[in-house]
């Protein structure tokens, strides 16, 4: 369908690609302002255009947070909640598409109520279960909890269901395949795509998980980078260019990230939203 | 949906594929246990346990610890029944009262918003957009995907009073030609005047998920069928009466769900404010505090763990409350029991 009169298309362009500018430029600015001191930034008139203070910052930044320390955390958190995501929730998903079994429907549904717990419901009793499994200041107390992500679930078992077609699984167990050994190496090698799309969606999760990590970590050599960059900020004397700097370096694996799987990233997120 | 509605193929296969299986087993080893029965159990194990020990445990706890009067430092043994009392504590505390309309007015300033742009928005990308739709559709996202700390930090910057490029920005527009008014005396202290906290806050809530509503009222224009806009302009309807008498109709289980979440979540406001505001969240006069962020420091800065509990429980129930309200609306606006599913 198109919209009957040109002007208002073109009127339409116009404001739909100037809001498009709006929504990038406080991603811009934070850019720019990484490269810039923080008597540049609050000068007259402000930087518009990236300068040359980014090492400084960085240095600046390292003497307040052990900033690779806390890059690293940040990695290994999300790369092992994305793994351990991606294998309890195929598992799951793959027996909920496949089997028959007593209760299926309704553990399904239990599972599906995670997503609606609020978080903030969970909150001091997930704290005082790290306290009492001794977790706290620990990685694992945020990359096991997040393991148990319902999306996932969901999302594994649509794709199960409609990829993988039961003759196969029929077949190898003919052949005298385990039922482990039929997920293992044959089911899960099929699920490429939708273990990619999970995975980008837990990495991110995990990467920028503030409230679980605000709860449970407590010493800034263990903080992830969400926690590392708050303690940055102090009402009277933050040092902006050094905040902007670690923001950036923070932010910039998720934009490239996001520039190369967008499509399959917003269609994982929405059918996941839409279906379930 | 899947919930209700009994899965069309794979089901089919799965009751033939037991029956077929049974006879194949016979003449192997005779086994006590059929592993194609224990099977999905195991595979659904992992999943349950860190559901009951990480979800499930924690939610009944909570429930528990309302009804206790317990100082975290004392260790468990200090738990104590106390009944009601920190509900009715809870209940009769100005500031539990105070950071609830805090949160309701941030919830619709930044809701509202969202969504009275957001379909449009996504009605115009859908019919006027191809090529470059994905990227625009992108760049609304971006927010979304990005951490709130960061988020909240380049804010604080932009917001700042003297030197925020916000402020700037709106100077710089007062020295168009008739446009002078708009500056204020004053630079305006985005994040310290208690009248300006709620809007800015809010702002930053709008910026950060109008693109996930985008996203999510796209993905049902998609599934309307393009014959039914053919036919409506061939029986003359303009853009506006396509988009109301066709689109919205459609779309209405969407906004349903949208708008629920955006419910749920703005309820549960608690990053943006606790990052951007002074004082871990409160604002100026608890001007920016949400009953989250209240929650939190009734438990982590005064250690009052029941109190805190209670909060929880109330706002959950607050929740709960409006989402059987939005429901009911959604209802009697003649949407049936089939599609809000």
């Amino acid at each position: 369908m198109k919209l009957s009169n040109n002007k208002a298309r073109y009127t339409g362009y116009a404001i739909v690609m100037a809001g498009a500018l709006l929504m990038f430029s406080p991603f811009y600015f934070m850019f720019v302002f990484a490269t810039h001191t923080s008597s540049e930034i609050f000068s007259m008139p402000p930087p518009l255009w990236f300068g040359n203070a980014f090492l400084d910052n960085m240095a600046s930044l390292m003497r307040h947070i052990p900033f690779w320390r806390n890059l690293g955390w940040s990695f290994y958190t999300a790369t092992l909640q994305t793994l351990l995501t991606l294998l309890v929730t195929s598992m799951a998903g793959y027996a909920f598409a496949m089997y028959e079994f007593r209760f299926k429907k309704t553990l399904f549904a239990v599972a599906l109520t995670a997503m609606l717990v609020p978080p903030f419901l969970s909150m001091i009793p997930t704290f005082m279960t790290m306290n009492l499994l001794g977790w706290i200041n620990q990685p694992r107390a945020l990359y096991v909890p997040g393991a148990a992500a319902a999306l996932g679930v969901f999302l594994m078992r649509q794709y199960v269901a409609s990829a993988i077609p039961s003759d196969l699984i029929e077949a190898a167990r003919i052949d005298g395949c385990g039922e482990f050994r039929i997920y293992w190496s044959v089911v899960l090698p099929l699920l490429g795509p939708a273990l990619g799309t999970l995975g980008l969606i837990s990495f991110i999760q995990a990467w920028n998980n503030f409230l679980s990590a605000l709860v449970v970590l407590r010493s800034p050599s263990m903080y992830t980078l969400p926690l590392a960059l708050r303690i940055l900020q102090s009402p009277t004397n933050s040092d902006w260019g050094a905040v902007m700097a670690g923001s950036a370096v923070a932010v910039l694996p998720l934009l490239v990230l996001f520039a190369f799987t967008s499509r399959r990233l917003i269609d994982g997120l929405t059918t996941g939203a839409v279906k379930a | 949906m899947s919930l209700s509605l009994p899965t069309p193929e794979p089901a089919a296969h799965n009751g033939r594929l037991s029956d077929l299986h049974a006879p194949l087993k016979a003449p192997r080893r005779k086994s006590l246990v059929n592993p194609v029965k224990i099977a999905p159990y195991l595979f659904i194990a992992p999943f349950f346990l860190l559901f009951g020990l990480f979800i499930a445990f924690p939610l009944l706890f909570s429930l528990y610890l309302s009804f206790q009067s317990w100082d975290a430092t004392a260790g468990l043994a200090s738990m104590k029944w106390v009944g009601l009392s920190n509900f009715i504590f809870t209940l009769t505390d100005p500031w539990y009262w105070k950071s609830l309309y805090n949160t309701a007015s941030m919830a619709i300033m930044s809701g509202l918003p969202q969504h009275l742009i957001a379909l449009p928005l996504a009605f115009f990308l859908q019919t006027a957009f191809r090529r470059w739709r994905n990227f625009v559709v992108g760049l609304y996202f971006l927010p979304f995907i990005t951490s709130s700390v960061a988020i909240a930090l380049i804010f604080s910057s932009l917001y700042s009073t003297d030197f925020g490029m916000i402020n700037l920005a709106i100077a710089a527009i007062g020295k168009l030609p008739g446009l002078h008014w708009i500056v204020p005396a004053h630079p305006i202290e985005w994040l310290y005047s208690p009248p300006n906290v709620k809007p800015a806050v809010s702002l930053v809530i709008f910026w950060r998920y109008v693109g996930w509503n985008t996203v999510l009222y796209l993905s049902a224009l998609q599934t309307i069928p393009k014959d039914l806009y053919e036919a409506a302009k061939i029986d003359g309807a303009n853009g506006w009466q396509q988009f109301t008498r066709i689109t919205i109709p459609l779309i209405k289980p969407m906004i349903f769900f949208a708008v629920t979440l955006s419910i749920i979540g703005g309820l549960q406001l608690f990053e943006e404010p606790f990052i951007l505001l002074p004082n871990e969240g409160m604002g100026t006069s608890q001007s920016g505090l949400t009953t989250a962020v209240y929650m939190y420091r009734t438990a982590f800065h005064d250690g009052d763990f029941g109190t805190a509990s209670s909060i929880a429980w109330l706002l959950f129930i607050t929740i709960a409350a409006l989402m059987w309200l939005n429901t009911r609306i959604f209802h009697r606006s003649g949407m049936n029991e089939e599609n809000q599913r």
